[in-house]
């Protein structure tokens, strides 16, 4: 089992969704986060001081996925978060030691 | 359901019947060729005539008279003075009505451009400076400034505002406050005291909402209380006699020759510029917010939490300011009220406008905060010439307004180093010198016959007259020393005593708990990295949310 965690571009998160659904991820989790990478921030002026915003907002998604199905993810999620442009964010990839449903007590892939 | 069917039926049938009745007084009326005539050659057919059009609605019949056959002259004459005093109490109560209004724009527009954690106090002061505001104008405020008014013809004269406190200097009487009205009580029970006293009661409050703007975000409200009554009492009821109450200013033409004295039409020196130097004076002796400027002095952005809450509140302001500026006319009358209304239309469109092209020229984008005080700026601008100026005038007064307003943002914030977070000093004081400067220069001497007691109309300095301007220019200069010392003093005194601003931590976390008990947004989380320029400001900001959080759990 593994982790895919991807900061994605807000106003591409239904097209990521519907993507991951369609390669078989039953379940994901979202959290609205602000960060810079090389898109950095930009300059602005209110009442005629500038002021630099240096977090832009993004969607984060967290989902815990079987081996198999893996990459085809990591080809979903870059087939429809890419716009080529800087900002497009990341995907990070992590192994999973255990998953328990909290419901059944269920352990491993089938908790999934 | 049953009911409700039930219900549906007989509201089915109500409007059958009545669809059927009308139906037949049609029928009949079409049958009667002239009923006028027909109905007073037999009175005792006396079927109701509806009267569609409005065209026989109020007749003779309405006068009261004695005698119906032979009505005398001066029967006739009462009802019509009678007639004309009550169009100038409706109008003078229903501008008045919407100059209260305005006092929600207000709030609005302060709240709109401060930050969140700080929105349920700035609401608060706006709120209340209502209640405190006419209650100290009802003790003594109204007696100070009108007490001496008397002659006041439009309202019936309020003669019982009939003491005026003056002194002689220099041979002439210089009037300085009135005895009269106090509680509204004794022989100041009397109408048109009381639609005087709403009027100038609205108006002073606009004066007392003002510095709530200037001093947001870290005065502390018990201090701001004490302010209110000050404002109500004693700063604003004095300059307002000076001008309106038949004070000193007022008489610089009949006692000097100073055109018609300083002329004020609705008070961009009385309401406006009293409230926007009081901001001034408190923004000072209160200092700037913690973050706003940076160690060597820079100015940090602090972008209000509610951009079109402010927007908003300016449409609200724009739309009371019909009552604010027709309404000073005190007469419905008085048809120059159509002047006055579309001037004040048309100065706050090219203040918005002119504001509009000098940000986006400026700083490469129309900041819609700064084209809100464009906006605010051309209708306080406007406020005093707008009777006594032609439409192009409006238009150029209301446009210097807009330019003005975003070079003084810039100059309070760089130069005098005044935080001054929603713009007060620069759109009431600074618009409101321009304003009564501006009815010295455009005033165009169609209008004004005999005011203030001098003979002849209002004219300004580009139409001949250079001692209106003279004395325009007195007005102002009057305006700023007085209120701005009275403030200065008043909020220096009340800070020795105890300070008039929160501590440092109660400013970082935000004053909703800890002056106000509760949150604006309590079900929001408030941002703990702002879109502020330095890594400083946003630390302390972090630090804000964070002990406000602490204080949440603790209550």
């Amino acid at each position: 089992m593994r982790k895919i965690e991807s900061i994605i571009r807000p106003h591409l998160l239904d097209a990521v969704k519907n993507a991951l659904q369609e390669v078989g991820v039953a379940g994901l989790t979202i959290t609205e986060v602000k960060g810079f990478g090389r898109q950095k921030g930009h300059t602005e002026t209110y009442r005629g001081s500038e002021y630099k915003i240096d977090f832009l907002p993004k969607v984060k998604i967290e989902v815990v996925l079987p081996d198999e199905i893996v990459d085809l993810a990591i080809d979903a999620i870059l087939k429809t978060a890419k716009t080529g442009k800087f900002g497009d964010g990341k995907i990070f990839v992590f192994p999973v030691e255990e998953v328990i449903r909290i419901r059944t007590a269920e352990r491993g892939e089938q908790a999934l | 359901m049953k009911r409700t069917r039930l219900m549906i039926l007989s509201f089915v049938i109500g409007a059958a019947v009545m669809l059927a009745v009308s139906g037949l007084t049609r029928t009949i009326s079409a049958q009667t060729p002239e009923p006028a005539p027909a109905a007073e050659a037999a009175p005792a057919a006396e079927a109701p005539v509806s009267d569609p059009t409005g065209a026989t609605t109020g007749t003779a019949k309405d006068v009261t008279v004695k005698d119906a056959e032979n009505p005398t002259i001066n029967e006739v004459m009462e009802t019509v003075g009678h007639n004309k005093i009550s169009i100038n109490f409706m109008w003078t109560l229903v501008c008045g009505f919407l100059v209260m209004f305005m006092q929600a724009g207000f709030a609005l527009v302060e709240t709109g451009f401060c930050r969140a954690k700080n929105a349920a106090h700035t609401m608060t002061m706006n709120f209340m400076v209502y209640g405190i505001g006419l209650l100290g104008y009802w003790i003594c405020g109204y007696a100070l400034q009108m007490g001496g008014a008397a002659g006041v013809t439009v309202l019936g004269g309020v003669a019982p505002l009939s003491h005026e406190f003056t002194i002689s200097l220099f041979g002439h009487e210089w009037g300085l406050f009135g005895l009269k009205g106090f509680f509204l009580s004794g022989t100041t029970y009397d109408v048109g005291v009381f639609a005087l006293f709403l009027f100038q009661m609205v108006f002073m409050d606009t004066a007392a909402t003002i510095p709530t703007g200037a001093m947001a975000e870290r005065w502390k409200f018990s201090s701001f209380v004490i302010f209110g009554f000050f404002m109500a009492m004693v700063v604003y009821p004095l300059f307002g006699n000076w001008v309106w109450g038949g004070g000193w200013l007022s008489k610089l033409g009949s006692n000097f020759g100073l055109g018609h004295g300083h002329v004020d039409f609705a008070g961009s020196s009385v309401v406006h510029m009293v409230g926007g130097v009081a901001a001034l004076a408190g923004a000072m002796v209160l200092g700037p917010r913690i973050g706003k400027y940076t160690r060597d002095g820079k100015p940090v952005a602090m972008p209000g939490h509610h951009i079109p809450m402010a927007l908003l509140g300016t449409f609200i302001l724009a739309f009371g300011w019909f009552g604010f500026n027709a309404g000073s006319s005190l007469a419905g009358t008085d048809l120059r009220i159509a002047v006055v209304a579309t001037n004040t239309m048309l100065a706050s469109a090219s203040g918005a406008f002119a504001a509009m092209l000098y940000v986006w020229a400026k700083y490469g984008k129309p900041d819609p905060s700064m084209l809100a005080n464009g906006m605010l700026a051309g209708l306080v601008a406007i406020t005093a010439p707008c009777a006594f100026v032609n439409s192009v005038a409006a238009v150029i007064i209301g446009a210097i307004a807009g330019v003005l307003v975003v070079v003084s943002v810039y100059f309070v914030e760089r130069v005098m180093k005044v935080d001054d977070p929603v713009g007060a000093f620069s759109v009431h004081g600074v618009n409101g010198a321009w304003g009564v400067i501006a009815l010295g220069l455009f005033a165009d001497g169609t209008y004004g016959d005999a005011w203030n007691g001098v003979p002849g109309t209002v004219t300004g300095l580009f139409y001949g007259n250079a001692s209106q301007f003279y004395a325009q220019l007195i007005g102002t200069a009057t305006c700023f020393i007085f209120v701005f010392s009275a403030f200065y003093v008043f909020f220096k005194i009340q800070n020795a005593i105890s300070p008039i601003r929160v501590p440092a931590e109660v400013e970082l976390a935000g004053l909703d708990i800890p002056e106000m008990g509760v949150l604006a947004y309590p079900d929001f989380p408030l941002s703990t990295n702002t879109t502020v320029a330095s890594s400083g400001a946003g630390v302390t900001d972090a630090a804000g949310s964070l002990a406000m959080k602490t204080s949440t759990a603790e209550g």
